[in-house]
């Protein structure tokens, strides 16, 4: 099992889910965090004065997989994610230990 | 001392408006200072309600939109108000009661307070030029602002300054001057007590005109024809926004008196109160039999409809009257919304519907419910012709309304382009028409119909 952890732009989290009910996978984690990589975030305004807002408001999106389909989940995410423009995101692959379903207590590629 | 001082300034000014030229006349003849004073109060004080209604509708399209958007929301109001006064103040006004055809008015521009004649069709009142413009201005503010909503999140700021300017120079005062400025419309008896046709269909259509040129929000509507909801980011706020449109209404309608008419005041509001409470009532249970679940944007926006259809005979019906239009009203909306996002118009807050389309509705429904002229009142086929002013004067201002703005915005969209680039868009115009964030230190979620 594999950890995808995907850091993409906030407008991108709908195209990506419905790609990946597209392949079958139908359960992840979305969180809203803030980053910046070679994106190095924008100036504002307030009353007169500007700013630098270092950070760029992202979209977390963790899936667990089973080892198979990483390399297709991976493929997906970065086919419609992708503008080309610098700030498209990160993906990270991470090994998982264990899954567990707490409802029914299954464990491995079952509960995944 | 000070007192004595202020008594003798009082009596002194009292016995000099005369000499001053500032008596209070109606239709010429002369009225006792105390009912000058009183009406004079009476619009200044309706005035400041309707332009508390300018933060009531900042409010609904900030609530009903998202939050990368606020600031744009927030600044589109702020201006459109702005060049919206100014622009009366300068043409509009005089276009609109200013003495000239029947079509438009041409005479007092930038509202020379000392010659009350270049009004002539504003002579049923008895306040000073000065009050009377400050609370038509306002009307004019608000038919402007209405077309905010509709616009909003993808129309390019420079562009809809212009569009606001051209709205209260142009569009309003032209269609304002046949209903009320002396104009074709009001000899043929048409009647619209606040402004059902003469505020809120202009602003409707006119919305509705931009939309078409502009286009749907990106992602509103899917590859395949679907309608995906774009949630607003705060429902509080849109709530409160539409109490205090209720609130302001309180001097939309009454104050459209213009005087401090004991009568019809107090009646005005009542008819005012019922029109709105039935429809939100309509429209909450309408949606809950549809959706089985009653929804709080079509409520709220139930409670607008009713304002709006009551607009036209908030005077003029009886408090029931008042009641059957609102519930026809909160119907409306409910399955004009519909009826419009089935077409593919992205109508972000609802403008088109509850301004547009009830206040055409409203004015047609006074057709019966005039308690004097209407179907249900009058004798023999009398109130089948007053129906029928009231369409013509409907159809000819909405089709003022859409085409003049249709044409406008086009003329617009060929000289500088009316909407934003994709992804200025998808990034929130916060950003890039403003530099700005509306709510920095929050952390934002965007989930649901994430754009």
């Amino acid at each position: 099992m594999k950890k995808i952890e995907a850091i993409i732009k906030p407008y991108k989290l709908d195209n990506v889910k419905d790609a990946l009910s597209n392949l079958k996978i139908y359960g992840m984690t979305v969180s809203d965090v803030k980053g910046f990589g070679q994106q190095k975030g924008h100036t504002e305004l307030y009353r007169g004065a500007e700013y630098q807002v270092g950070f760029v408001p992202k979209i977390k999106l963790e899936i667990v997989v089973a080892d198979d389909k990483v390399e297709s989940v991976v493929e997906t995410i970065i086919s419609v994610a992708k503008t080309g423009k610098v700030g498209d995101g990160k993906i990270f692959v991470l090994p998982v230990e264990e899954t567990i379903r707490i409802r029914t207590r299954e464990k491995g590629d079952v509960a995944v | 001392m000070k007192n004595v001082l202020v008594f003798f300034s009082v009596l002194l000014l009292g016995f000099s408006l005369p000499v001053l030229g500032l008596e209070g006349k109606v239709d010429g003849k002369e009225i006792p200072a105390i009912n000058y004073a009183l009406d004079t109060v009476w619009v200044i004080l309706a005035a400041v309600l309707v332009f508390f209604m300018q933060a009531g509708f900042a409010m609904v399209e900030s609530g009903f939109t998202r939050s990368k958007n606020a600031v744009n929301i927030m600044m589109k109001n702020m201006m459109d108000l702005s060049i919206g006064t100014i622009s009366f103040w300068a043409i509009g006004f005089a276009i609109m009661f200013g003495n000239g055809s029947g079509l438009f008015g041409f005479s007092g521009f930038f509202v020379d307070a000392s010659k009350v004649d270049s009004y002539a069709s504003l002579g049923w009142s008895s306040v000073p030029v000065m009050a009377a413009f400050i609370f038509q201005a306002v009307f004019a503010a608000t038919a402007a602002t209405i077309v905010s909503g509709a616009v909003a999140e993808r129309i390019k700021f420079s562009s809809y300054m212009m569009i606001s300017a051209l709205i209260t120079i142009i569009v309003y005062p032209v269609s304002g001057h046949w209903g009320w400025g002396g104009g074709w419309l009001s000899e043929l008896g048409f009647t619209d007590f606040a402004g059902s046709t003469i505020v809120h269909a202009v602003g409707g259509f006119a919305s509705l005109a931009a939309v078409i040129v502009l286009g749907a929000r990106t992602g509103k509507f899917s590859r395949d024809g679907k309608s995906r909801p774009i949630p607003g980011h705060n429902i509080p706020l849109a709530t409160l926004g539409v109490f205090i449109l209720w609130m302001g209404w309180y001097g939309f309608n009454p104050g459209s008196t213009m005087g401090a008419d004991a009568g019809a005041i107090g009646h005005i509001a009542v008819t005012t109160t019922l029109s709105a409470a039935s429809a939100s009532l309509a429209a909450f249970f309408i949606t809950y039999l549809l959706y089985k679940r009653a929804d709080v944007g079509m409520t709220l926006n139930g409670a607008l409809a009713g304002l709006v259809g009551i607009t036209a005979g908030c005077a003029d019906t009886t408090p029931a009257g008042a009641l059957i239009i609102g519930i026809i009203c909160g119907l409306v909306v409910v399955f004009s919304v519909i009826f419009f996002d089935r077409i593919k118009i992205d109508d972000p807050v609802g403008a088109i519907s509850v301004h547009g389309v009830c206040g055409v509705v409203g004015t047609i429904l006074l057709g019966f419910f005039h308690s004097s002229n209407g179907v249900f009142y009058a004798e023999g086929n009398a109130g089948w012709s007053f129906l029928l002013v009231q369409i013509i004067g409907v159809a000819a201002v909405v089709f003022w309304a859409f085409c003049s703005t249709f044409i406008l915005i086009k003329l617009i969209n060929s000289i500088m382009g009316v909407r934003v680039s994709e992804e200025d868009e998808l990034n929130g115009l916060d950003y890039s028409e403003h530099g700005a964030s509306a709510y920095p230190d929050f952390s934002k979620s965007s989930f649901g119909s994430t754009f």
